[in-house]
């Protein structure tokens, strides 16, 4: 038997007893489409080639392995910002601790009542996006979610929101598995900012598809905390139309493990993609961004920004992917990164790929890895700055160019102030 | 080369690179074949085939075993299918495994007694006439006075190496040059100890048919100490249809020594594909210094894609000395489909690698083509310098891998690729996987024409020139002693090459 076999098999087997949650006529169409293409693809192993650097069993196996849940005594994140709060609970809804779920120019529900109608214009969103995104390369644990998530948010914004809608993730179990599932769509000209935070529960598996229309902008600030043995995976779907504009950032600490794909296609002209990201990892850590970025249009533009810090034997992982198709002239695409390993047992593993399809183009990436440069650290100490005070001083100058991608100056320091929170936290 | 003068250029790609590229992806000059009897084993593959070819080379027994071996994981082993190539499935039941011109039966003994066919080809080849002789097989001939510079050569045509030339004068310094299978029949020892050593029976689908089915290629032994006193050549000439040729090149530099070794290869035009698969070893011991360099030129296929060679080479150099060094040169004109990685693994402490390449595609030519650099030793370094242009419809793809192990402290990569795209309707594209385990080492990995060393940038600045200037001026420069460094076989290519510019490249 051939390795496609093997797994099909192996998903086969994983699937058994597992059956898809009831909901309306979309829904079912929608979860069953999924299903099929999981059967078909099989469930990620390592001889896969986008999981040569990241082990996907303790994503795929049927129990998910226990996380306890860590309280650092820090003040919530985003606590001053004026926002919409939408809390889940190990991955469910909690409409207690949750703020009223209206605001003008938009309208959001939860995907369990969305589901459950026959009839919801997020049958045009739902795990469409995500099949789209299973081409070159195939991401099974998407097509597991849209076939298997009963909760999320499905949010239709029609007009400018300056209030952004905070997505809370609390973690209460130590072996809640959970699966959540947001749709958002934007319509020509409107705009939106998503925050998320929060470990969400001891396995989180999570998607989000953005259809972001003509003109429209979507702003995305994360933060994926805190508890040690936390394991995530998640897709962000985004399909950006003329002159629109989506923005990404990610600040990743601790967790045992996380994959966090970023799937983004830009099909209308002069559209603009930005997905950053800044990890932090020490000890039993793995953080993995993996992303695609498809060039569709003419005169867009891209930019792909991770910096990784990395010690005691953590290991960061990047593949990152620009692919022009034939006629997208003009395009401008970027990509760079990199790791600062601060010690001789952490790795950095990276796979930074063009694929381009059109003569009048500009794309280029960069990556390197290196350890703290030892020549500004003397420069700082002679300064009379103390070695630890002085390699965070290093680390937070390293990764500024990813937070620096962040448009909102608020958020902006709202991220810096944890990261430094994080470090003061880890002196020696 | 219809396709290139059609083409809309985009402004901003400097004109005597179109040139250039028009020129090399011009008319096969190579394309014409050799009328000759020839000799072949049946179709097809089988133990038996195996064996013939074993026994036409008059092998030991050992080396039999060795071969059927290979035959047998071969059986078990899939074609891989993860480069971005895309062609039809190979049969490799209608090939045939072995060809040898009839005249080559018996080694000739004077002029008059080679096949005036056989010297026609080399003449038209462009070997030079003194060589020819030797290389037509004619015992003696190495007395005669040689002209101008002396390159050695060993031209394998077909299945088989029909001459070796200067032997007396490499023997004298004790460099052993032979083709393989006189290697295996004269140094068995060598051979034993180390073939296979780089490369395994097993490494990949294409080395292990080779390892079941190579009929011959060269042999090379540099001695301690020694200076090889001349470049070494192995001339590749595929002329017989349906015929794949699988040639083993083994080269070994023993502690301290230095060599520089020159390969080509050309085949007639055909409507219907041909196979290579080739494996080269290079052992590198302490303090030696290996430089391989390649123009690789089969027969590209016509304008419609149709014919060409499909060219799956492994080659690799093992570092195993401390201050060990390998240079791999290779400039990629021909061929339909090209799957090619000159390897080096960095064993030695403060060993090196480079990487220097350039691959063109046109027409409905495929390149999936790079490098991988192993590094384990200690402060060992590693440069890659990569240049991939297509026309037509071609698609040229870097693939390369840089590992820093653990112990690797201290180590070195530096890695730029640049892509130049002819026209709209082919691609490039760039496939690096980084892997750092170690934080003393610093890897580098860049592909724009904007990010070249600071440090030069600057200084190229700061004596007036501007950016675009100083940016030209660094990497084509670098590229063009590269390419001026290739031996005079090469030098129209070269030539030709230089006239590339990076301007309006993409990563």
């Amino acid at each position: 038997m051939n390795a496609v076999a093997k797994k099909i098999e192996a998903t086969t087997a994983r699937l058994e007893g597992m059956s898809l949650p009831a909901g309306g006529k979309w829904a079912t169409e929608a979860r069953e489409a999924a299903l099929t293409r999981l059967r078909t693809m099989g469930l990620p192993d390592r001889r896969d080639e986008y999981w040569k650097y990241t082990r996907p069993d303790t994503l795929t196996q049927t129990d998910a392995p226990e996380a306890s849940v860590l309280d650092t005594g820090e003040a919530p994140l985003f606590d001053g910002f004026d926002r919409l709060k939408v809390v889940f609970v190990d991955g469910v809804f909690d409409a207690e601790q949750s703020d009223d779920l209206s605001g003008e120019g938009l309208n959001i529900e939860r995907l369990a009542d969305v589901a459950a109608k026959d009839i919801h214009w997020a049958r045009d969103v739902y795990g469409v996006l995500e099949n789209n995104g299973q081409s070159p390369v195939e991401r099974p644990l998407a097509a597991l979610n849209s076939a298997f998530a009963t909760d999320g948010v499905v949010i239709h914004v029609t007009g400018k929101v300056s209030r952004p809608v905070n997505l809370i993730y609390r973690h209460k179990s130590d072996s809640s598995d959970a699966i959540l599932h947001h749709v958002i769509k934007l319509d020509a000209g409107a705009e939106l900012t998503v925050l998320e935070n929060g470990p969400a529960a001891a396995r989180f598996n999570k998607s989000m598809e953005v259809d972001v229309a003509d003109g429209a902008a979507f702003h995305h600030v994360r933060a994926q905390g805190r508890d040690h043995e936390r394991r995530a995976v998640t897709h962000i779907f985004g399909r950006l139309g003329t002159e629109s504009v989506f923005k990404s950032f990610t600040l990743t600490v601790n967790g045992r493990l996380t994959r966090n794909e970023a799937i983004l296609e830009l099909t209308g002209d002069d559209a603009v993609a930005h997905v950053a990201g800044a990890c932090l990892g020490d000890g039993d850590f793995h953080h993995d961004d993996t992303v695609f970025v498809t060039h569709d249009a003419v005169n867009c533009e891209s930019r792909q920004v991770f910096k990784k810090v990395l010690r005691n034997g953590a290991t960061g992982v990047f593949q990152g992917k620009i692919l022009v198709q034939p006629g997208a002239q003009k395009t401008d695409g970027y990509q760079i990164s990199q790791s600062l390993l601060l010690d001789e047992d952490s790795q950095f593993l990276a796979k930074p790929e063009l694929e381009i399809y059109a003569d009048d183009v500009a794309c280029s990436h960069g990556s390197t890895s290196g350890a703290i440069d030892e020549e500004a650290l003397f420069y700082l100490r002679a300064r009379g700055v103390p070695k630890d005070i002085a390699t965070d001083l290093m680390v937070l100058s390293f990764v500024a160019e990813a937070v620096d991608e962040i448009e909102n100056e608020d958020l902006r320091d709202e991220m810096l102030a944890r990261l430094e929170g994080w470090l003061e936290r880890r002196r020696d | 080369m219809a396709a290139i003068d059609q083409t809309q250029v985009k402004e901003g790609v400097d004109q005597e690179t179109v040139d250039a590229v028009r020129e090399v992806g011009g008319k096969y000059k190579y394309g014409w074949e050799t009328e000759i009897e020839m000799e072949y084993a049946p179709k097809g593959l089988t133990e038996d085939i195996v064996r013939l070819i074993s026994d036409k080379n008059d092998e030991p027994e050992w080396m039999t075993e060795w071969r059927l071996e290979a035959y047998k994981r071969w059986l078990t082993k899939e074609e891989p299918d993860w480069a971005m190539l895309d062609y039809p499935e190979v049969d490799f039941q209608d090939q045939y495994y072995y060809a040898r011109p009839k005249s080559m039966e018996e080694k000739p003994k004077s002029l008059d007694e080679v096949d005036p066919k056989l010297l026609a080809t080399y003449e038209k080849l462009g070997i030079p006439l003194k060589e020819q002789m030797i290389l037509a097989g004619v015992e003696g001939a190495e007395d005669a006075p040689a002209e101008g510079r002396k390159v050695a050569v060993d031209a394998v045509f077909d299945s088989v190496s029909v001459g070796t030339t200067f032997q007396k004068e490499l023997a004298d310094a004790g460099v052993i040059f032979c083709s393989i299978s006189e290697a295996i029949r004269e140094h068995p020892e060598l051979v034993k100890k180390y073939l296979g050593s780089v490369v395994p029976v097993s490494d990949n689908f294409y080395a292990t048919l080779n390892s079941a089915v190579f009929s011959d290629g060269s042999f090379v032994y540099v001695p301690p100490g020694v200076r090889c006193p001349m470049e070494l050549s192995t001339y590749f000439r595929i002329n017989a249809e349906n015929t794949g040729q699988f040639e083993r090149t083994l080269i070994i530099a023993d502690k301290g020594s230095y060599v520089s070794y020159l390969e080509g290869c050309t085949a007639p035009q055909r409507d219907t594909s041909q196979l290579h698969a080739a494996v080269v070893e290079i052992v590198i011991e302490e303090d030696a210094e290996v430089k391989y360099s390649t123009v690789q030129n089969w027969y590209p296929g016509d304008e419609n894609g149709k014919g060409g060679i499909y060219n799956f080479v492994t080659k690799r150099a093992d570092c195993r000395g401390d201050r060990a060094k390998i240079m791999w040169t290779q400039v990629e004109t021909g061929s339909a489909v090209t799957w090619k990685y000159p390897s080096c693994i960095l064993r030695g402490d403060d060993s090196q690698g480079e990487f220097y390449s350039i691959a063109i595609t046109n027409h409905h030519q495929q390149a999936d083509t790079g490098t991988k650099m192993i590094h384990l030793g200690k402060n060992s370094k590693s440069r890659i310098v990569s240049k991939g242009i297509s026309a037509g419809v071609a698609q040229n793809t870097y693939r390369g891998q840089v590992s820093m192990h653990p112990k690797a402290k201290n180590s070195r990569n530096y890695t730029q690729c640049d892509s130049l795209l002819i026209g709209d309707k082919c691609g490039a594209h760039t496939v690096p996987y980084i892997e750092v385990r170690n934080n003393s080492s610093r890897v580098e990995h860049e592909a724009t024409t904007s990010k070249v060393d600071d440090e030069q940038m600057f200084y190229c600045r700061q004596r007036g020139m501007g950016e675009e200037e100083a940016v030209a001026l660094i990497v084509n420069g670098f590229a063009k002693e590269v390419l001026q460094a290739l031996p005079m076989e090469f030098a129209m290519e070269a030539q030709q090459l230089v006239a590339i510019s990076l301007e309006g490249s993409v990563g």
